[in-house]
Order: structure tokens, then sequence, then C-alpha cells
């Protein structure tokens, strides 16, 4: 490359105690290029987008925009020359329209009226339709994105940080977002597209830099790159796809019938008449877009929020009113899906986090007394069998790493012989070799004649695990159907297409 | 720059050390304020922590030390629980009156008759007016969701109007000469606490204090409804998951502070008070709250906070009276021990860092 890169980063380092997150990154991006950035949670992909959005400054190292020296100290230097960033987390007020959103996030937002017409105009330029009277607790994960999309847009960017923007997505949802980024691209706008998703990464970028552990590990063109040999880049090692049997499946061991509940809370999503079997050694994967009901009905199959008579029932049995105990006596394990605060006491140690759950099935109280003893014995059989990183069961949960917590949490469940398990993003945010163990101990548990309900937002890991697929939207569920043989296509349409978005007219 | 930093696991040595600094600390600084006042330091501080124990009149204060330790640890013992599940009774006081009413009304229900039963059925009653008293926030808590911290607090006012009422009325000694207040229950010897040891101090109440602390500790340490208790304060949510079921929780915590507090009344009005009267409470039941804090919501630390605590009020009374220092001082003292305590607490779960600052 002669010509004069849009941004060149050179040496980037920073460190945290204990951690260094970047170590001599250096890159380049030419205008108009999509590059993406691929690496694992906690390869050091969040700490480089800040150092460019001005988040964060480096310890060393320097950064180059148009050839020039650029050292932006927070995020409005950033944004003046020409950085704009979506972030993973959207940052709007529910009660606010879209138009007060977004003169909210600027310097010297004009006159709402003129806003409004400007918000139109780029709008439909980049055929991102979205009205900006809108009230934005109305708007769906998509509409919301365009927002911030929108805001970014509004400022002229000549460099759009998108931070794992499709993880909010129904795939119709992806195409329409992709269209919009190339179109983008092709006037001279440099994407850095921040990823784990490798197919989305070969349909859209022109270059990919892969992070490891804080370091560039390579670099690669996503077109000419199979996914498989990017995911080893970022992993550093071979991969092991998970293994399964072939088998058939036994009686039904779990009949949801028609199970409603209401929401919870003002912002959470009422169940309506989910109905659904699960038989002996199958795996249900329930896939759709986060909010969509998965919580509720974790909560209704863990026995948190008991259910009205008969509309679950279990080999014959009517749990629906049971509370967790009873349904875990007679096998019903659940993981839910926030690791510290819900599945797990941060500041409790691994032995008390393993009686958590662990005391009826596993023997470990007898009559209100509690068997430390034995919680001890269980929690390190948990930490050997599922290999669980840390210097001793002793420890609290707060201090594991996110994968090593995870481990922990569905092991303690695996080993407690569960009839059936049901777990809610068993892999979210898991490096990759943690998630293949996670999902391998999930297949296996089917092998010996669970039934196994995963719900995840991962569309890939539910393909590649799941006998029976179904979709959550709007807290129904879809039809279930055998998850071999289902297209892209189809599983977009059972998580409710594109949401009522319109189709971007380019 | 200074700055904080979490640690990755709480340190176990700073949770022990942190008392014994702030008792230090307190001692400087309380120190300081004396000798601002113009009182000799050194003086003011043993007056107040060694004149008590081992002065020329150890032997008329030591017993006192029971006696204003006791009720302080027996009713802290009680909150703690609930504190660490959050479940904040503010309203000890009220229900440590209300114990007090319920016992003594029931020993003075048989006056003059005699017998070994009647004791056992004052402590039986002043436990349940103290149960009671804390069932009614407990329960407005769980049918509709009301604060209990303001209707516990608010029920202190309403429970200390009752008591001025029966010490005018149905209370009243007939034979008081028109004065308000009960007949004296250290002369109905069925009904009296006294000292069971004569010259110690202890009392009936300082024997439940004790079990109190053992009975907690073990529910805290080895039974399923302690560690329900940590794991609701801790995170509520994850409680729910394993299997708690908090309407309960709230029932049993709130119920054991009230029984507790009741229990604490009765002893007390029936041993070092002798009769209900209208100033009958002098505030042991909010100043248990900062024995339950003081002792970091563990059995034992309670244990030893009720003891430092009433060892300050006993020896600021000394410093009051020989050595003239104000009664404002001696509460600013004891003020700073809390202060203190939470102050040097932060460092369990924080380290100091020293460096520069990090924008995150």
């Amino acid at each position: 490359m002669t010509d004069t890169p849009l941004l060149a980063l050179s040496g980037l380092t920073k460190a945290y105690p204990g951690v260094v997150a970047n170590d001599g990154v250096s890159l380049r991006i030419a205008p108009g290029e999509v590059h993406a950035l691929l690496g694992e949670n906690g390869a050091g992909k969040s700490t480089l987008v800040k150092m460019i959005y001005g988040l964060v400054k480096p310890d060393s190292g320097k950064m180059e925009m148009n050839g020039s020296a650029y050292t932006p100290q927070e995020p409005r230097d950033a944004r003046a020359a020409g950085v704009g960033m979506v972030f993973q987390h959207f940052s709007l007020f529910d009660a606010l329209s879209v138009a007060e959103n977004i003169a909210l996030g600027m310097e010297h937002a004009p006159k709402l009226r003129r806003l409004s017409h400007q918000i139109r105009e780029v709008s439909e330029a980049y055929g991102l339709p979205l009205s900006p009277d809108r009230i934005v607790g109305d708007l769906s994960a998509g509409e919301r994105q365009r927002v911030e999309i929108i805001r970014c847009l509004l400022q002229d960017p000549k460099l759009l940080i998108m931070d794992e923007p499709t993880s909010v997505l129904t795939p119709q949802e992806v195409e329409i977002l992709f269209k919009t980024l190339r179109k983008l691209s092709a006037e001279g706008t440099a994407i850095l597209y921040i990823s784990h998703k490798l197919e989305e990464i070969r349909n859209l970028c022109d270059s990919a830099t892969i992070l490891r552990l804080g370091r560039v590990v390579g670099h690669c063109t996503p077109a000419h790159t199979t996914a498989r040999e990017m995911a080893e880049m970022m992993v550093g090692s071979t991969l092991k796809t998970p293994t399964r049997a072939g088998k058939t499946p036994g009686k039904v061991v779990l009949d949801i019938q028609r199970l409603s509940a209401k929401s919870p809370s003002a912002f959470g999503m009422p169940l309506r008449e989910i109905t659904v079997q699960v038989r002996a050694g199958e795996v249900l994967g329930i896939g759709g877009v986060a909010g969509n009901g998965q919580d509720e009905l974790l909560a209704a199959l863990s026995g948190e929020a008991p259910c009205a008579a008969g509309m679950i029932v279990f080999d014959g049995q009517d749990v629906g009113p049971l509370g967790p105990t009873a349904r875990r006596r007679l096998g019903i394990l659940t993981a839910p899906e926030e690791r510290l605060g819900h599945a797990a006491v941060p500041d409790m140690t691994l032995v008390e986090n393993a009686m958590l759950t662990g005391a009826a099935r596993e023997k470990l109280e007898r009559r209100g007394m509690l068997d430390w003893q034995a919680a001890k014995r269980f929690a390190e059989n948990i930490v050997a069998k599922f290999d669980v990183r840390t210097p001793g069961a002793a420890n609290v949960a707060r201090s594991l790493s996110g994968g090593n917590l995870q481990k922990f949490v569905i092991g303690r469940e695996v080993l407690q012989r569960p009839r059936v398990l049901v777990v809610n993003q068993p892999t979210w945010g898991v490096d990759a070799s943690a998630a293949a163990a996670i999902r391998q101990a999930l297949l296996d548990l089917a092998e010996n004649g669970a039934a196994v309900i995963v719900v995840s937002q991962d569309l890939d890991e539910l393909m590649e695990i799941s006998d029976l697929f179904a979709a959550l939207n709007e807290g129904r569920l879809s039809v279930p159907r055998p998850a071999q043989g289902l297209t892209v296509e189809e599983i977009g349409l059972m998580m409710g297409g594109a949401h009522g978005m319109e189709v971007a007219h380019v | 720059m200074v700055r904080l930093e979490k640690r990755p696991q709480p340190s176990r040595a700073f949770s022990w050390a942190a008392p014994v600094l702030a008792v230090v600390a307190t001692m400087i600084f309380g120190g300081l304020l004396f000798a601002a006042l113009g009182k000799d330091p050194v003086a003011s501080i043993e007056t107040i922590f060694w004149e008590p124990l081992f002065g020329d009149f150890a032997f008329y204060y030591r017993p006192q030390l029971l006696i204003k330790g006791a009720p302080l640890v027996l009713i802290a013992i009680g909150l703690s629980l609930g504190f660490k599940a959050g479940i904040w009774n503010i309203g000890a006081e009220g229900q440590y009156i209300m114990g007090a009413i319920f016992g003594a009304a029931a020993g003075l229900a048989f006056y003059p008759e005699q017998s070994v039963f009647i004791f056992p059925l004052m402590v039986v009653a002043g436990a349940f007016g103290g149960w009671l008293w804390a069932m009614i926030p407990a329960v407005l808590r769980v049918k509709f969701g009301t604060n209990e911290i303001l209707v516990s607090l608010m029920l202190v006012y309403v429970a200390e109007q009752f008591l001025a009422s029966v010490s005018l009325g149905l209370l009243k000694n007939p034979e008081g000469f028109g004065f308000p207040g009960s007949r004296n229950l250290q002369q109905y010897a069925s009904a009296h606490n006294g000292e069971l040891i004569a010259g110690s101090g202890m009392h009936w109440g300082v024997v439940a204090a004790l079990i109190a602390v053992i009975f907690a500790y073990v529910l805290l340490t080895r039974h399923r409804l302690g560690f329900a208790i940590r794991v609701t304060g801790q995170a509520p949510k994850a409680a729910r998951f394993s299997g708690v079921n908090p309407t309960r929780l709230v029932l049993f915590c709130m119920g054991v502070s009230g029984l507790l507090a009741g229990l604490a009344g009765l002893f007390e009005v029936a041993g070092p008070a002798g009769q209900i009267t209208i100033d009958f409470n002098v505030g042991y039941g909010f100043t248990a709250i900062i024995v339950a804090f003081l002792g970091r919501l563990h059995p034992v630390g309670i244990l030893l906070a009720g003891g430092l605590l009433a060892l300050t009020y006993i020896g600021g009374d000394i410093a009051q009276s020989q050595l003239g220092l104000p009664a404002a001082a001696i509460q600013v003292f004891q003020g700073m021990l809390l202060f203190f305590l939470l102050a040097f607490d932060l460092f369990t779960q924080f380290r100091l860092r020293f460096g520069q600052a990090e924008v995150i």
C-alpha cells in the first residue's frame, strides 16, 4: 500500500493491572475499506477501538490520521476528526423520541424541526427508513441500532466503528444493515467492523486483522479464507468440532402445554401459549433476538416463576406450580444466562456456590443442616471434571474469568445427572475452546438420555448441537422443526423476519 | 494519585484487622478531640476504656457492663439476621417495649401468687409481644409491598404511646400513690429476673444473649436457613434461583428479630428496670443497630461490639462525672468508632493503589 491510509496505528500498547490488553498493535485502514477486527473475548478488540475513539489513552505507540498525528483526548476529539462509533449496547433514552435522542448526543444541536428533516434525509439516503418522531421505547432492537447509526452518519464520519452490530439482529435485519454498510463504503467511508461471526465477515469485509491475547496474530482477506481457518487463527489451535452419535429419541420427558405468563416487569415480555415437547436424548435449540421472552421462559422452567397447573408436565407429573427446589429434586435443572448474581453469588466461594443448587440432589444437607465437606468434594469434582481454571474451590466466584465460571455453572448442573437441563446462552462470552467443551458436555448429556433445552442467540451454536429448532418472538414460540436442513432464511422468518422494518431501498 | 482498586478476593486479614484499627484510630482522634476541649487525652481515654474494667470501682462497673451489654447483643443478633438478608427492621425499640409490656402484664396478672411457672410464662409472653409487633411490618411488606423500614420505625412511636398509656392506666400500680408506673417486679419474687450469681450482673438476659450468639452462629454457618439469608443479602436473584422463598424469609427474619427484642425488653423490665414506666425504654433498640454493624453482622463480632459499646457508655458516664467531659463529646466519640469501622471496612474489598489515574 503506497497510498496514505486513512488511519494508521503503529505499536499501540495498553496495559491494565495484571494484563496487557494491547501489545504493539499495528493496523492500517484505507478510505472506503471495510476492515474486520477479529478475536475472542479478551483478545483486546474493545481496548483497541476505545483508544481510537479517545476513551482510553495508549501507554505507547502512535496513531496517524491521513498522515498526521492523531491523539484524541476524549470522544469529542475523535468525533471532530471524523470517527464515529456504534456501541454494542445502545445508549438511548426509552422515553424520548428519535430526534430528541439524537439531539442529546450532539455538540451544537440544531432546532428539532431542522434536525428531524436532516434525519429523514440521511435515513433515506442510506436505506435506513426511520421516523424521527417515534418514541425509542417502541422501537425494535434493529431500529434502535438505526438510531445509533444515523446519529453517527449525521456527523459525516470518515471512519465508522461498529462493535458487534449483528448480535441483536435477525438474519433479514443483518442483510439490510449490510446493504447500508456497503453503500457507505462505496462512498469512501471506512468501516472498522468488530465481530466474531466469521461468515458475516467473509460476506462483508475487505480485509481482516486478527487479535489474540492483545497481539496481532495475522491478517487475511476474508473472502479467500475459510471460517475455520480464521477461527483457528483466533484461538491459536485446532478446534474440535463437537461429535455426536446417531440416536433415536426416547419418550417425551418434558411436555409444555400453552405456557403463558404475565410480564414480570414493565420492560419484560409476557409468555404467550408456548407449546413444545422434548424427548429423552433430544436437544431442543431455542433461538431468537434477545428480549423476546428468553429470561421469562427460563424463569418459568426453573420454577423461579411458577406457572399454573398443567402448563408444564414432567414425566407425566404436573410440575407447573412447583418451585425451584422441588423441580430440582425431580431432575429439572437450569442454568440462567447471567452468571454473576443469578447463576452464582459473586462474593461466595465455589464451595458455597456448589451448595447453591446442589444441596437437594447431591445430598449436601440433612434435615436442614449443611454438609460443607460434601459440598467441597462436589465443588472440587466440578473443577476437575470441567477443567475450571482456579487456584481452588475456596476462591470466590467473582475471581474467575467468564469462561471458567460458565464451565463451573454448567458443570454444576450436568454433574447432578439432570433428566431435563435448560441452559440460557451457555457459551456467551466464553472463549472458543471452553465453548466447544461446554457444547460437548451438553451433547454427551443428551446422549445419556437427558432432554436438553438450549436457549441461545448464537445461531451457529444452535445449528451445531440441536435436533429440533424453534424461535422465540414476542413471547411466542414457533413450531419446532428438525434443525437439520433448515436454511438461514427459514430461521430468520421463524425469528420474526425483519420485525416490520422496511427493507432498504438502495 | 491515590486510588482505590477492587481486590480480586475480599481480604480475610483485613476483615479481622479493621475493628482493631478502628478502635485505635478512635482512641487517637478521640484523644485529639478531648485535648481540644482542654482535657488530658490520655487520662480521658484511660477513664473510658480502663476505669470500668480495672479501676478502683470496677466491682461496681463490671456488672453494669453485662447489664447494658446483654440487651444490646440480644437485639443486635436478631437484627443482624435480617440485615444480612436485606430486610431492615429499624423498629426493635418498639418490639423491645412491647415485649416488656406483654411480659410484665403476664406476670402482674398473677400478683401476688407465687409459682415457679410465672417467670417462664412471662418469658414466653415477652417474646410473643416482640414477635407480634414485628409481624405487623413483615406482613404488610409481604402482602402489600410496604417498606418495612418506615413501618417498623413508625411503630416505635406507637409502642411508646402504648407504653405511656399502660403506665398511666392498665398496668398502673394500685398502691403507687397515683404515680405513673407498674408495680415493681423486683419486689415480686416469682416474676423477678434477679442476678444468678450475686454481684456479677449476670441475669437470665445475659444467658439468653449468649445462647442467641451461639444459635445465630450455628444458623449462619451450618443451616440452610442461614445460607438462604446470606445468599439473599448478596444476590437476591441467585437466592430465588436456588429455591429460597422470599416471603418466608422476610417473616422468619422479622419474626426472630422481634422475638429477641421482646425478650430483651422482658428481661430488662423484670430485672434491672423493675417496672413499666413512661420512660422505660432508653434506646437499646436503636443502639443495637450500631452494635450489629460494628460487629459486622457476625455473631461473635456482635458479642464483642456489644461489650465495647457498653464499655464506652459506662466509661463515658465516668468521664462525664469525673473529668467533666460534655455528654456530646462522648457521643461524638462513639460516632467516631462507627465511622472509622466503616472506613476501614472499605479496605476489606478494596486496596489503595498509588499511580496514574485510569480512564476506563
